[in-house]
């Protein structure tokens, strides 16, 4: 089974535990998966209206999914999935044009 | 609370004034002792935000599996990140809270006036999720 690294935020939601390891054939396959065995985590992951949040990065092994076939990549039992909320901020104010 | 060695506490200040009049910005790794987060190291990050580094900060997500993977084999995790304000004060902007989402983690900034590390913040994310989070002060201890 493939496993998923679940970051400090979440794992209150996912029985306190740092990684699950889920059966599933794609990338959406294994986050449907992890939802449905951690309901709690939904709402941190996905959008009212079912799409994964904008500063969710989903990565599988060291790629972003983005870049592959999002939801539709397919993944194997040696694969690793980390979900990694953004890490950025900044004093911001005016923009130099 | 959040405990940082002095040598760790230097050291994310030093990172601002190298990177001025840019943005530093780093991770904190360490254990949870009760509530308090304890840092055992500090790491530096590259600022991906090319684009307008003298006020807004990123880091590349695959910088923190490294990171991340690195320090679980040392039974350690990330307990928070550091960066620097340019010339504005050491207290959570807009921005800083719009694009914080590790819920129980430290958020420390370092003011970097004309290039000199002035004031050093640290602020804990609250909250449950994206409605009601909060940063909030908490106290730094150095030793």
């Amino acid at each position: 089974m493939l496993k998923i690294h679940i970051p400090t935020p979440l794992r209150p939601y996912a029985g306190k535990q740092a990684d699950v390891a889920i059966e599933a054939g794609t990338v959406g396959e294994a986050l449907s998966g992890l939802v449905s065995r951690h309901p709690d985590l939904r709402r941190h992951l996905y959008t009212d209206d079912g799409k994964l949040r904008a500063f969710v990065n989903v990565y599988l092994n060291d790629e972003d999914v983005r870049y592959l076939q999002k939801e539709a990549t397919a993944v194997r039992d040696s694969d690793t999935i980390s979900i990694v909320p953004s890490i950025a901020g900044g004093r911001a104010g005016l923009q130099i044009l | 609370m959040l405990k940082l060695k002095k040598s760790d506490y230097d050291s994310l200040r030093r990172h601002g004034e190298e990177t001025y009049p840019y943005e530093c910005c780093g991770v904190l790794i360490g254990q949870m002792d009760g509530e308090q987060r304890v840092v055992t190291s500090i790491v530096r990050c590259g600022n991906t935000r090319n684009d307008s580094p003298h006020n807004r900060y990123n880091i590349d997500p695959r910088e923190l599996i490294r990171i991340q993977r690195e320090g679980r084999e040392r039974g350690e995790d990330i307990v928070g990140f550091y960066h620097s304000h340019p010339d504005h004060p050491a207290q959570w902007s807009a921005t800083d809270l719009a694009e914080a989402h590790w819920i129980g983690c430290s958020y420390v900034i370092t003011s970097v006036e004309n290039g000199k590390a002035a004031v050093t913040n640290s602020f804990e994310l609250t909250g449950t999720d994206e409605n009601d989070k909060k940063l909030v002060d908490e106290k730094v201890e150095i030793g």
